[in-house]
Protein backbone atom coordinates (compact mmCIF):
# COMPACT_ATOMS: atom_id res chain seq x y z
CA UNK A 1 0.00 0.00 0.00
CA UNK A 2 1.50 3.32 -0.95
CA UNK A 3 2.26 5.58 1.87
CA UNK A 4 0.12 8.66 1.89
CA UNK A 5 2.43 11.39 0.80
CA UNK A 6 3.13 13.91 3.46
CA UNK A 7 1.52 17.19 2.65
CA UNK A 8 3.68 20.20 2.28
CA UNK A 9 2.77 22.72 4.94
CA UNK A 10 -0.07 24.65 3.39
CA UNK A 11 0.34 28.33 3.08
CA UNK A 12 -2.30 30.16 5.07
CA UNK A 13 -5.48 30.99 3.21
CA UNK A 14 -4.93 34.26 1.43
CA UNK A 15 -8.09 36.00 2.46
CA UNK A 16 -7.13 39.25 0.81
CA UNK A 17 -7.61 37.70 -2.65
CA UNK A 18 -11.20 36.87 -1.75
CA UNK A 19 -11.74 40.33 -0.30
CA UNK A 20 -10.42 42.00 -3.45
CA UNK A 21 -12.54 39.86 -5.75
CA UNK A 22 -15.73 39.60 -3.71
CA UNK A 23 -17.54 42.91 -4.38
CA UNK A 24 -17.08 42.79 -8.15
CA UNK A 25 -17.88 39.10 -8.46
CA UNK A 26 -20.94 39.32 -6.20
CA UNK A 27 -22.55 42.30 -7.91
CA UNK A 28 -21.71 40.99 -11.38
CA UNK A 29 -23.10 37.56 -10.59
CA UNK A 30 -26.22 38.77 -8.83
CA UNK A 31 -27.25 41.52 -11.25
CA UNK A 32 -25.90 40.23 -14.54
CA UNK A 33 -25.22 36.51 -14.72
CA UNK A 34 -28.10 35.19 -12.60
CA UNK A 35 -30.72 37.39 -14.33
CA UNK A 36 -29.30 36.42 -17.71
CA UNK A 37 -29.79 32.74 -16.97
CA UNK A 38 -33.01 33.54 -15.12
CA UNK A 39 -34.30 35.08 -18.33
CA UNK A 40 -33.26 32.05 -20.37
CA UNK A 41 -35.09 29.93 -17.81
CA UNK A 42 -38.24 32.10 -17.81
CA UNK A 43 -38.64 31.50 -21.52
CA UNK A 44 -39.58 27.88 -20.68
CA UNK A 45 -42.56 28.90 -18.57
CA UNK A 46 -45.87 30.61 -19.07
CA UNK A 47 -48.46 32.23 -16.90
CA UNK A 48 -51.01 29.52 -16.12
CA UNK A 49 -54.47 29.90 -14.67
CA UNK A 50 -54.61 31.85 -11.46
CA UNK A 51 -51.26 33.46 -12.19
CA UNK A 52 -49.23 30.38 -11.26
CA UNK A 53 -46.13 29.74 -13.30
CA UNK A 54 -46.34 26.68 -15.53
CA UNK A 55 -43.55 24.83 -17.22
CA UNK A 56 -44.24 24.54 -20.95
CA UNK A 57 -40.92 23.43 -22.36
CA UNK A 58 -40.20 24.97 -25.73
CA UNK A 59 -43.82 25.94 -26.42
CA UNK A 60 -43.01 29.67 -26.30
CA UNK A 61 -40.43 29.18 -29.01
CA UNK A 62 -42.95 27.22 -31.04
CA UNK A 63 -45.32 30.18 -30.73
CA UNK A 64 -42.64 32.67 -31.65
CA UNK A 65 -41.58 30.79 -34.77
CA UNK A 66 -44.83 29.04 -35.63
CA UNK A 67 -47.71 31.41 -34.89
CA UNK A 68 -47.96 33.69 -37.94
CA UNK A 69 -48.72 36.78 -35.82
CA UNK A 70 -45.56 36.30 -33.81
CA UNK A 71 -43.26 34.92 -36.47
CA UNK A 72 -44.16 37.66 -38.94
CA UNK A 73 -43.19 40.35 -36.44
CA UNK A 74 -40.11 38.45 -35.35
CA UNK A 75 -38.70 37.89 -38.84
CA UNK A 76 -39.51 41.46 -39.78
CA UNK A 77 -37.52 42.70 -36.78
CA UNK A 78 -34.64 40.30 -37.49
CA UNK A 79 -34.48 41.29 -41.15
CA UNK A 80 -34.56 44.97 -40.28
CA UNK A 81 -31.86 44.43 -37.69
CA UNK A 82 -29.69 42.70 -40.25
CA UNK A 83 -30.08 45.60 -42.68
CA UNK A 84 -29.28 48.01 -39.82
CA UNK A 85 -26.05 46.08 -39.24
CA UNK A 86 -25.17 45.90 -42.94
CA UNK A 87 -25.44 49.68 -43.29
CA UNK A 88 -23.12 50.14 -40.32
CA UNK A 89 -20.59 47.74 -41.79
CA UNK A 90 -20.74 49.30 -45.27
CA UNK A 91 -20.88 52.96 -44.29
CA UNK A 92 -19.73 53.55 -40.73
CA UNK A 93 -16.64 51.38 -40.65
CA UNK A 94 -15.18 52.33 -44.07
CA UNK A 95 -15.69 56.04 -43.30
CA UNK A 96 -14.08 55.52 -39.90
CA UNK A 97 -11.09 53.77 -41.45
CA UNK A 98 -10.69 56.38 -44.19
CA UNK A 99 -10.84 59.29 -41.73
CA UNK A 100 -8.38 57.54 -39.41
CA UNK A 101 -5.98 56.97 -42.31
CA UNK A 102 -6.14 60.66 -43.23
CA UNK A 103 -5.80 61.74 -39.59
CA UNK A 104 -2.70 59.65 -39.09
CA UNK A 105 -0.82 61.50 -41.83
CA UNK A 106 2.46 62.50 -40.19
CA UNK A 107 2.76 66.14 -39.14
CA UNK A 108 -0.88 66.88 -39.86
CA UNK A 109 -1.88 70.13 -38.18
CA UNK A 110 -5.03 70.42 -36.04
CA UNK A 111 -5.26 66.61 -35.85
CA UNK A 112 -6.29 66.80 -32.17
CA UNK A 113 -9.04 69.26 -33.01
CA UNK A 114 -10.52 67.09 -35.78
CA UNK A 115 -10.39 64.02 -33.56
CA UNK A 116 -12.15 65.75 -30.69
CA UNK A 117 -14.81 67.31 -32.91
CA UNK A 118 -15.66 64.20 -34.92
CA UNK A 119 -16.07 62.18 -31.72
CA UNK A 120 -18.59 64.60 -30.17
CA UNK A 121 -21.78 62.98 -31.60
CA UNK A 122 -20.79 59.67 -30.00
CA UNK A 123 -21.05 61.11 -26.50
CA UNK A 124 -24.55 62.53 -27.00
CA UNK A 125 -27.55 60.54 -25.89
CA UNK A 126 -29.89 58.90 -28.40
CA UNK A 127 -32.60 61.22 -27.18
CA UNK A 128 -30.63 64.23 -28.33
CA UNK A 129 -29.43 62.67 -31.57
CA UNK A 130 -32.85 61.31 -32.47
CA UNK A 131 -34.61 64.60 -31.91
CA UNK A 132 -31.95 66.71 -33.57
CA UNK A 133 -32.28 64.71 -36.77
CA UNK A 134 -36.03 64.52 -36.50
CA UNK A 135 -36.13 68.32 -36.45
CA UNK A 136 -33.61 68.71 -39.26
CA UNK A 137 -35.38 66.23 -41.52
CA UNK A 138 -38.81 67.60 -40.68
CA UNK A 139 -40.55 69.12 -43.73
CA UNK A 140 -42.16 71.53 -41.26
CA UNK A 141 -38.94 73.23 -40.29
CA UNK A 142 -37.42 73.03 -43.70
CA UNK A 143 -33.73 72.97 -42.86
CA UNK A 144 -33.02 69.88 -44.95
CA UNK A 145 -35.21 70.88 -47.93
CA UNK A 146 -33.75 74.40 -48.00
CA UNK A 147 -30.27 73.03 -47.80
CA UNK A 148 -30.93 70.64 -50.66
CA UNK A 149 -32.49 73.44 -52.68
CA UNK A 150 -29.27 75.37 -52.26
CA UNK A 151 -27.38 72.39 -53.67
CA UNK A 152 -29.84 72.20 -56.57
CA UNK A 153 -31.29 68.83 -55.62
CA UNK A 154 -34.36 70.10 -53.79
CA UNK A 155 -36.64 67.76 -55.70
CA UNK A 156 -35.04 64.76 -54.09
CA UNK A 157 -36.22 65.72 -50.64
CA UNK A 158 -38.82 63.47 -49.06
CA UNK A 159 -39.95 63.03 -45.44
CA UNK A 160 -37.61 60.05 -45.16
CA UNK A 161 -38.37 59.16 -41.56
CA UNK A 162 -42.06 58.88 -42.36
CA UNK A 163 -41.82 56.66 -45.43
CA UNK A 164 -41.88 52.93 -45.07
CA UNK A 165 -39.21 52.25 -47.62
CA UNK A 166 -36.67 54.80 -46.39
CA UNK A 167 -37.26 55.12 -42.64
CA UNK A 168 -35.00 52.26 -41.56
CA UNK A 169 -32.11 53.26 -43.79
CA UNK A 170 -32.41 56.85 -42.62
CA UNK A 171 -32.27 55.75 -38.98
CA UNK A 172 -29.28 53.53 -39.68
CA UNK A 173 -27.49 56.47 -41.30
CA UNK A 174 -28.30 58.68 -38.29
CA UNK A 175 -26.78 56.00 -36.08
CA UNK A 176 -23.74 55.89 -38.37
CA UNK A 177 -23.40 59.66 -38.06
CA UNK A 178 -23.46 59.31 -34.30
CA UNK A 179 -20.95 56.48 -33.91
CA UNK A 180 -18.40 56.97 -36.67
CA UNK A 181 -16.02 58.34 -34.02
CA UNK A 182 -15.59 54.94 -32.39
CA UNK A 183 -14.06 53.01 -35.32
CA UNK A 184 -12.16 56.19 -36.13
CA UNK A 185 -10.51 56.25 -32.70
CA UNK A 186 -9.71 52.53 -32.55
CA UNK A 187 -8.25 52.43 -36.07
CA UNK A 188 -6.35 55.63 -35.43
CA UNK A 189 -4.76 54.07 -32.35
CA UNK A 190 -3.88 50.93 -34.33
CA UNK A 191 -2.32 52.97 -37.15
CA UNK A 192 -0.21 54.94 -34.67
CA UNK A 193 1.14 51.73 -33.19
CA UNK A 194 2.66 50.61 -36.51
CA UNK A 195 6.41 51.12 -36.00
CA UNK A 196 8.14 53.75 -38.10
CA UNK A 197 10.79 51.24 -39.26
CA UNK A 198 8.16 49.22 -41.11
CA UNK A 199 6.89 52.29 -42.92
CA UNK A 200 10.41 53.51 -43.64
CA UNK A 201 11.33 50.13 -45.10
CA UNK A 202 8.24 50.35 -47.31
CA UNK A 203 9.26 53.81 -48.47
CA UNK A 204 12.73 52.57 -49.34
CA UNK A 205 11.05 50.01 -51.57
CA UNK A 206 9.07 52.79 -53.19
CA UNK A 207 5.73 51.91 -51.60
CA UNK A 208 4.16 55.19 -50.57
CA UNK A 209 0.80 56.90 -50.34
CA UNK A 210 -2.27 54.91 -51.21
CA UNK A 211 -0.44 51.71 -52.10
CA UNK A 212 1.34 51.89 -48.74
CA UNK A 213 -2.07 52.03 -47.08
CA UNK A 214 -3.45 49.04 -48.98
CA UNK A 215 -0.35 46.86 -48.91
CA UNK A 216 1.24 47.64 -45.54
CA UNK A 217 -1.11 49.37 -43.14
CA UNK A 218 -4.40 47.66 -43.89
CA UNK A 219 -3.11 44.11 -43.33
CA UNK A 220 -1.57 45.27 -40.06
CA UNK A 221 -4.81 46.74 -38.70
CA UNK A 222 -7.02 43.80 -39.74
CA UNK A 223 -7.32 42.49 -36.15
CA UNK A 224 -8.62 45.89 -35.04
CA UNK A 225 -11.13 45.90 -37.89
CA UNK A 226 -12.26 42.48 -36.68
CA UNK A 227 -12.83 43.78 -33.16
CA UNK A 228 -14.73 46.78 -34.51
CA UNK A 229 -16.96 44.51 -36.59
CA UNK A 230 -17.91 42.39 -33.61
CA UNK A 231 -18.50 45.46 -31.43
CA UNK A 232 -20.75 46.86 -34.16
CA UNK A 233 -22.60 43.55 -34.36
CA UNK A 234 -23.26 43.33 -30.61
CA UNK A 235 -24.21 47.00 -30.44
CA UNK A 236 -26.62 46.78 -33.38
CA UNK A 237 -28.38 43.65 -32.24
CA UNK A 238 -28.90 45.22 -28.85
CA UNK A 239 -29.98 48.66 -30.14
CA UNK A 240 -33.26 50.11 -29.03
CA UNK A 241 -33.01 53.72 -27.89
CA UNK A 242 -32.74 55.48 -31.25
CA UNK A 243 -35.78 53.67 -32.65
CA UNK A 244 -37.79 54.31 -29.48
CA UNK A 245 -36.93 57.99 -29.41
CA UNK A 246 -37.65 58.78 -33.04
CA UNK A 247 -40.41 56.32 -33.94
CA UNK A 248 -41.86 55.30 -30.58
CA UNK A 249 -42.41 51.78 -29.25
CA UNK A 250 -44.45 50.92 -32.35
CA UNK A 251 -41.39 51.43 -34.55
CA UNK A 252 -43.42 53.00 -37.31
CA UNK A 253 -44.33 53.59 -40.04
CA UNK A 254 -46.09 50.23 -40.04
CA UNK A 255 -43.24 48.47 -38.15
CA UNK A 256 -40.81 49.39 -40.92
CA UNK A 257 -38.15 50.31 -38.34
CA UNK A 258 -38.83 47.54 -35.85
CA UNK A 259 -35.62 45.86 -34.72
CA UNK A 260 -35.10 43.16 -32.11
CA UNK A 261 -34.61 45.63 -29.25
CA UNK A 262 -37.89 47.43 -29.87
CA UNK A 263 -39.66 44.11 -30.51
CA UNK A 264 -38.39 42.85 -27.14
CA UNK A 265 -39.57 46.02 -25.43
CA UNK A 266 -43.09 45.75 -26.86
CA UNK A 267 -43.36 42.04 -26.14
CA UNK A 268 -42.12 42.36 -22.59
CA UNK A 269 -43.73 45.66 -21.62
CA UNK A 270 -46.78 45.75 -23.84
CA UNK A 271 -48.13 48.74 -25.72
CA UNK A 272 -51.58 50.18 -26.24
CA UNK A 273 -53.93 47.17 -26.35
CA UNK A 274 -51.46 44.33 -26.18
CA UNK A 275 -50.54 43.36 -22.63
CA UNK A 276 -46.93 42.82 -21.76
CA UNK A 277 -45.87 39.20 -21.38
CA UNK A 278 -42.70 38.53 -19.40
CA UNK A 279 -42.46 34.96 -20.64
CA UNK A 280 -42.67 35.81 -24.33
CA UNK A 281 -40.33 38.71 -23.57
CA UNK A 282 -37.87 36.26 -22.07
CA UNK A 283 -38.29 34.08 -25.16
CA UNK A 284 -37.39 36.96 -27.47
CA UNK A 285 -34.44 37.86 -25.22
CA UNK A 286 -33.27 34.24 -25.35
CA UNK A 287 -33.34 34.22 -29.14
CA UNK A 288 -31.40 37.51 -29.14
CA UNK A 289 -28.92 35.94 -26.73
CA UNK A 290 -28.31 33.05 -29.13
CA UNK A 291 -28.01 35.37 -32.14
CA UNK A 292 -25.37 37.43 -30.35
CA UNK A 293 -23.65 34.32 -29.03
CA UNK A 294 -23.55 32.87 -32.56
CA UNK A 295 -22.06 36.08 -33.94
CA UNK A 296 -19.45 36.33 -31.21
CA UNK A 297 -18.44 32.65 -31.52
CA UNK A 298 -18.25 32.92 -35.29
CA UNK A 299 -15.86 35.80 -34.82
CA UNK A 300 -13.79 34.22 -32.03
CA UNK A 301 -13.38 30.81 -33.63
CA UNK A 302 -13.87 31.51 -37.32
CA UNK A 303 -12.28 34.88 -37.92
CA UNK A 304 -9.98 35.81 -35.08
CA UNK A 305 -7.93 32.62 -35.14
CA UNK A 306 -7.26 33.07 -38.84
CA UNK A 307 -6.13 36.65 -38.61
CA UNK A 308 -2.40 36.87 -38.73
CA UNK A 309 -0.99 38.98 -35.95
CA UNK A 310 2.33 40.69 -36.18
CA UNK A 311 4.56 41.26 -33.20
CA UNK A 312 6.94 44.12 -33.34
CA UNK B 1 8.04 63.40 -53.37
CA UNK B 2 8.01 66.97 -54.59
CA UNK B 3 7.04 69.78 -52.23
CA UNK B 4 4.09 70.72 -54.40
CA UNK B 5 2.58 67.23 -54.30
CA UNK B 6 3.00 67.33 -50.56
CA UNK B 7 1.09 70.58 -50.20
CA UNK B 8 -1.61 69.30 -52.51
CA UNK B 9 -1.97 66.16 -50.49
CA UNK B 10 -2.14 67.89 -47.14
CA UNK B 11 -4.70 70.41 -48.37
CA UNK B 12 -6.84 67.56 -49.69
CA UNK B 13 -6.57 65.90 -46.28
CA UNK B 14 -7.63 69.11 -44.55
CA UNK B 15 -10.53 69.61 -46.95
CA UNK B 16 -11.93 66.14 -46.22
CA UNK B 17 -11.45 66.48 -42.48
CA UNK B 18 -13.03 69.93 -42.35
CA UNK B 19 -15.99 68.71 -44.40
CA UNK B 20 -16.53 65.82 -42.03
CA UNK B 21 -16.10 67.98 -38.94
CA UNK B 22 -18.80 70.32 -40.27
CA UNK B 23 -21.07 67.33 -40.87
CA UNK B 24 -20.46 66.11 -37.31
CA UNK B 25 -20.91 69.45 -35.57
CA UNK B 26 -23.38 71.36 -37.70
CA UNK B 27 -26.57 69.59 -36.53
CA UNK B 28 -25.59 70.27 -32.93
CA UNK B 29 -24.71 73.91 -33.59
CA UNK B 30 -27.98 74.39 -35.46
CA UNK B 31 -29.98 73.30 -32.42
CA UNK B 32 -28.02 75.49 -30.04
CA UNK B 33 -28.28 78.68 -32.10
CA UNK B 34 -31.98 78.23 -32.79
CA UNK B 35 -32.77 77.61 -29.12
CA UNK B 36 -31.97 81.28 -28.50
CA UNK B 37 -34.27 82.66 -31.19
CA UNK B 38 -37.88 83.70 -31.32
CA UNK B 39 -40.37 81.28 -32.81
CA UNK B 40 -40.75 83.27 -35.98
CA UNK B 41 -37.01 83.47 -36.54
CA UNK B 42 -36.62 79.74 -36.00
CA UNK B 43 -38.87 79.09 -38.97
CA UNK B 44 -38.03 82.03 -41.22
CA UNK B 45 -34.31 81.86 -41.01
CA UNK B 46 -33.09 78.71 -39.27
CA UNK B 47 -29.52 78.99 -40.51
CA UNK B 48 -28.62 82.42 -39.16
CA UNK B 49 -27.21 83.33 -35.77
CA UNK B 50 -29.56 85.05 -33.33
CA UNK B 51 -29.49 88.81 -33.81
CA UNK B 52 -30.62 91.51 -31.44
CA UNK B 53 -34.17 91.39 -32.87
CA UNK B 54 -34.53 87.63 -32.98
CA UNK B 55 -32.82 86.83 -29.65
CA UNK B 56 -35.35 85.21 -27.33
CA UNK B 57 -34.97 82.88 -24.36
CA UNK B 58 -38.64 81.96 -24.05
CA UNK B 59 -37.84 78.28 -24.66
CA UNK B 60 -35.52 78.11 -21.68
CA UNK B 61 -38.18 79.75 -19.48
CA UNK B 62 -40.71 77.12 -20.52
CA UNK B 63 -38.29 74.28 -19.84
CA UNK B 64 -37.28 75.55 -16.42
CA UNK B 65 -40.86 76.29 -15.39
CA UNK B 66 -42.57 73.19 -16.79
CA UNK B 67 -40.01 70.48 -16.46
CA UNK B 68 -38.49 69.12 -13.29
CA UNK B 69 -35.10 69.34 -14.92
CA UNK B 70 -33.16 70.25 -11.82
CA UNK B 71 -34.41 67.08 -10.14
CA UNK B 72 -33.73 64.96 -13.23
CA UNK B 73 -30.25 66.38 -13.47
CA UNK B 74 -29.63 65.60 -9.82
CA UNK B 75 -30.87 62.03 -10.28
CA UNK B 76 -28.61 61.51 -13.28
CA UNK B 77 -25.66 62.90 -11.35
CA UNK B 78 -26.30 60.64 -8.34
CA UNK B 79 -26.72 57.53 -10.48
CA UNK B 80 -23.72 58.24 -12.71
CA UNK B 81 -21.31 59.27 -9.96
CA UNK B 82 -22.28 56.43 -7.62
CA UNK B 83 -22.09 53.76 -10.35
CA UNK B 84 -18.80 55.17 -11.56
CA UNK B 85 -17.38 55.09 -8.04
CA UNK B 86 -18.35 51.46 -7.51
CA UNK B 87 -17.22 50.35 -10.97
CA UNK B 88 -13.81 51.94 -10.52
CA UNK B 89 -13.27 50.80 -6.92
CA UNK B 90 -14.56 47.24 -7.26
CA UNK B 91 -13.17 46.91 -10.78
CA UNK B 92 -9.70 48.00 -9.67
CA UNK B 93 -9.80 45.65 -6.67
CA UNK B 94 -10.74 42.65 -8.81
CA UNK B 95 -8.22 43.64 -11.48
CA UNK B 96 -5.50 43.85 -8.84
CA UNK B 97 -6.36 40.39 -7.51
CA UNK B 98 -6.31 38.89 -11.02
CA UNK B 99 -3.10 40.61 -12.04
CA UNK B 100 -1.15 40.29 -8.79
CA UNK B 101 -1.78 36.84 -7.33
CA UNK B 102 -1.42 33.37 -8.72
CA UNK B 103 -4.24 31.20 -7.46
CA UNK B 104 -6.26 28.30 -8.75
CA UNK B 105 -9.02 29.47 -11.07
CA UNK B 106 -7.39 32.78 -11.86
CA UNK B 107 -7.79 32.46 -15.62
CA UNK B 108 -11.29 31.04 -15.26
CA UNK B 109 -12.31 33.97 -13.08
CA UNK B 110 -10.88 36.42 -15.61
CA UNK B 111 -12.85 34.75 -18.42
CA UNK B 112 -16.01 34.66 -16.31
CA UNK B 113 -15.75 38.39 -15.65
CA UNK B 114 -14.97 39.10 -19.31
CA UNK B 115 -18.14 37.34 -20.47
CA UNK B 116 -20.14 40.48 -19.76
CA UNK B 117 -18.17 42.51 -22.31
CA UNK B 118 -19.78 40.66 -25.18
CA UNK B 119 -23.21 39.75 -23.78
CA UNK B 120 -25.31 42.85 -23.15
CA UNK B 121 -26.95 43.09 -19.73
CA UNK B 122 -30.21 44.20 -21.36
CA UNK B 123 -30.99 40.62 -22.31
CA UNK B 124 -31.46 39.85 -18.62
CA UNK B 125 -34.00 42.64 -18.16
CA UNK B 126 -37.01 40.40 -17.56
CA UNK B 127 -35.35 38.68 -14.61
CA UNK B 128 -33.70 41.90 -13.39
CA UNK B 129 -37.12 43.51 -13.10
CA UNK B 130 -38.39 40.50 -11.15
CA UNK B 131 -35.47 40.72 -8.73
CA UNK B 132 -35.98 44.45 -8.26
CA UNK B 133 -39.70 43.97 -7.65
CA UNK B 134 -38.95 41.26 -5.10
CA UNK B 135 -36.37 43.45 -3.38
CA UNK B 136 -38.76 46.41 -3.44
CA UNK B 137 -36.26 48.48 -5.39
CA UNK B 138 -38.43 49.51 -8.33
CA UNK B 139 -38.47 53.28 -8.75
CA UNK B 140 -35.36 53.77 -6.68
CA UNK B 141 -32.02 55.10 -7.80
CA UNK B 142 -30.40 52.14 -6.01
CA UNK B 143 -31.80 49.78 -8.64
CA UNK B 144 -30.18 51.81 -11.42
CA UNK B 145 -26.88 52.09 -9.54
CA UNK B 146 -26.76 48.30 -9.03
CA UNK B 147 -27.49 47.57 -12.69
CA UNK B 148 -24.99 50.08 -14.02
CA UNK B 149 -22.31 48.87 -11.64
CA UNK B 150 -22.78 45.32 -12.92
CA UNK B 151 -22.83 46.61 -16.50
CA UNK B 152 -19.60 48.57 -16.16
CA UNK B 153 -17.53 46.02 -14.22
CA UNK B 154 -16.53 43.57 -17.00
CA UNK B 155 -14.81 46.13 -19.22
CA UNK B 156 -13.28 47.89 -16.21
CA UNK B 157 -11.75 44.68 -14.85
CA UNK B 158 -10.50 43.71 -18.30
CA UNK B 159 -8.76 47.02 -19.05
CA UNK B 160 -7.51 47.70 -15.53
CA UNK B 161 -5.93 44.28 -15.11
CA UNK B 162 -3.82 44.97 -18.21
CA UNK B 163 -2.54 48.09 -16.52
CA UNK B 164 -2.16 46.49 -13.08
CA UNK B 165 0.28 44.01 -14.63
CA UNK B 166 2.55 46.89 -15.59
CA UNK B 167 2.92 48.15 -12.01
CA UNK B 168 6.49 47.40 -10.99
CA UNK B 169 6.98 44.29 -8.87
CA UNK B 170 10.04 45.79 -7.15
CA UNK B 171 7.92 48.55 -5.74
CA UNK B 172 5.35 46.16 -4.33
CA UNK B 173 7.95 43.76 -2.93
CA UNK B 174 9.80 46.61 -1.28
CA UNK B 175 6.54 47.59 0.36
CA UNK B 176 5.98 44.01 1.51
CA UNK B 177 9.40 43.90 3.11
CA UNK B 178 8.52 47.13 4.89
CA UNK B 179 5.55 45.26 6.32
CA UNK B 180 2.72 46.92 4.42
CA UNK B 181 -0.44 44.84 4.21
CA UNK B 182 -1.79 43.80 0.80
CA UNK B 183 -4.62 46.28 1.23
CA UNK B 184 -2.21 49.14 1.88
CA UNK B 185 -0.19 48.10 -1.17
CA UNK B 186 -3.32 48.25 -3.29
CA UNK B 187 -4.50 51.62 -2.04
CA UNK B 188 -1.17 53.41 -1.69
CA UNK B 189 0.88 51.94 -4.55
CA UNK B 190 -1.18 50.21 -7.25
CA UNK B 191 -4.19 52.51 -7.33
CA UNK B 192 -2.28 55.80 -7.72
CA UNK B 193 -0.11 54.28 -10.46
CA UNK B 194 -3.02 53.23 -12.66
CA UNK B 195 -4.83 56.55 -12.30
CA UNK B 196 -4.53 57.45 -16.01
CA UNK B 197 -6.15 54.14 -16.97
CA UNK B 198 -8.88 54.76 -14.39
CA UNK B 199 -9.73 58.03 -16.12
CA UNK B 200 -10.10 56.29 -19.47
CA UNK B 201 -12.23 53.53 -18.01
CA UNK B 202 -14.22 56.20 -16.20
CA UNK B 203 -15.13 58.02 -19.39
CA UNK B 204 -16.04 54.80 -21.19
CA UNK B 205 -18.22 53.75 -18.26
CA UNK B 206 -19.83 57.11 -17.74
CA UNK B 207 -21.11 57.85 -21.25
CA UNK B 208 -23.46 54.86 -21.64
CA UNK B 209 -24.76 55.27 -18.07
CA UNK B 210 -25.57 58.94 -18.49
CA UNK B 211 -27.23 58.33 -21.85
CA UNK B 212 -29.16 55.14 -21.09
CA UNK B 213 -32.88 55.14 -21.71
CA UNK B 214 -33.72 51.44 -21.37
CA UNK B 215 -33.25 50.84 -17.63
CA UNK B 216 -34.69 54.17 -16.39
CA UNK B 217 -37.74 53.43 -18.55
CA UNK B 218 -38.20 49.95 -17.10
CA UNK B 219 -36.81 50.15 -13.56
CA UNK B 220 -37.34 53.75 -12.49
CA UNK B 221 -39.96 55.59 -14.56
CA UNK B 222 -41.47 57.39 -11.53
CA UNK B 223 -41.40 61.15 -11.43
CA UNK B 224 -39.07 61.27 -8.41
CA UNK B 225 -36.44 59.02 -9.97
CA UNK B 226 -36.44 60.08 -13.63
CA UNK B 227 -33.00 60.61 -15.05
CA UNK B 228 -32.21 63.52 -17.32
CA UNK B 229 -32.27 61.30 -20.41
CA UNK B 230 -35.69 59.83 -19.63
CA UNK B 231 -37.04 63.17 -18.40
CA UNK B 232 -36.03 65.00 -21.55
CA UNK B 233 -37.40 62.18 -23.70
CA UNK B 234 -40.81 62.54 -22.08
CA UNK B 235 -40.67 66.33 -22.06
CA UNK B 236 -39.80 66.38 -25.78
CA UNK B 237 -42.70 64.05 -26.49
CA UNK B 238 -45.16 66.29 -24.67
CA UNK B 239 -43.94 69.61 -26.02
CA UNK B 240 -43.27 68.39 -29.52
CA UNK B 241 -45.14 71.31 -31.08
CA UNK B 242 -43.47 73.95 -28.92
CA UNK B 243 -40.31 74.38 -30.92
CA UNK B 244 -38.73 76.92 -28.59
CA UNK B 245 -39.09 74.57 -25.65
CA UNK B 246 -37.85 71.53 -27.58
CA UNK B 247 -34.76 73.30 -28.85
CA UNK B 248 -34.01 74.74 -25.39
CA UNK B 249 -34.41 71.34 -23.72
CA UNK B 250 -32.05 69.78 -26.27
CA UNK B 251 -29.48 72.52 -25.70
CA UNK B 252 -29.65 72.03 -21.94
CA UNK B 253 -29.18 68.29 -22.40
CA UNK B 254 -26.22 68.69 -24.76
CA UNK B 255 -24.37 71.16 -22.58
CA UNK B 256 -23.21 69.12 -19.56
CA UNK B 257 -22.03 66.13 -21.62
CA UNK B 258 -20.01 68.22 -24.03
CA UNK B 259 -18.37 70.18 -21.22
CA UNK B 260 -17.42 66.96 -19.42
CA UNK B 261 -16.14 65.49 -22.67
CA UNK B 262 -13.95 68.49 -23.44
CA UNK B 263 -12.44 68.26 -19.95
CA UNK B 264 -11.68 64.55 -20.29
CA UNK B 265 -11.06 64.26 -24.04
CA UNK B 266 -7.28 64.52 -23.82
CA UNK B 267 -7.23 61.76 -21.24
CA UNK B 268 -9.63 59.66 -23.26
CA UNK B 269 -7.62 59.80 -26.45
CA UNK B 270 -4.34 59.21 -24.64
CA UNK B 271 -5.89 56.19 -22.97
CA UNK B 272 -6.98 54.67 -26.27
CA UNK B 273 -3.73 55.32 -28.06
CA UNK B 274 -1.68 53.96 -25.14
CA UNK B 275 -2.89 50.55 -26.16
CA UNK B 276 -5.53 49.65 -23.62
CA UNK B 277 -7.72 48.53 -26.49
CA UNK B 278 -5.44 46.79 -28.91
Amino acid sequence: MPQPRRRAPRSPVRWHIAVFLAPAVLIYTAIMIIPLFGTLNLSLFTRGEGGAREFVGLANFATLFGDPRWSGAFWNATGNNLWFFVIHMLVQNPIGIALAAILSTPRLRFAAFYRTAIFIPAILSFVIVGFVWKLILSPLWGVAPNFMDALGVGNWFAPWLGLERSALTTLALISVWQFVGIPLMLIYAALLSIPDEVLEAAEMDGITGASQFWKIKLPLILPTIGIISILTFVGNFNAFDLIYVTQGALAGPNYATDILGSFLFRTFFGFQLQLGDPHMGATVATVMFFIILAGVSLYLFGVQTRLRRYQF
Amino acid sequence: MSARANILRSSAAHAILIAYTVLALYPVVLIVINSMKSRRAIFNDPLSLPTRETFDLVGFHTVLEQGNFLLYFQNSMIVTVASLFFVLLFGAMAAFALAEYRFRGNLLMALYLALGIMIPIRLGTVAILEIMVAANLVNTLTALILVYTAQGLPLAVFILSEFMRQVSDDLKNAARIDGLSEYRIFFTIALPLVRPAMATVGVFTMIPIWNDLWFPLILAPGEATKTLTLGSQIFLGQYVTNWNAVLAALTLAIFPVVVLYLIFSRQLIRGITKGAVK
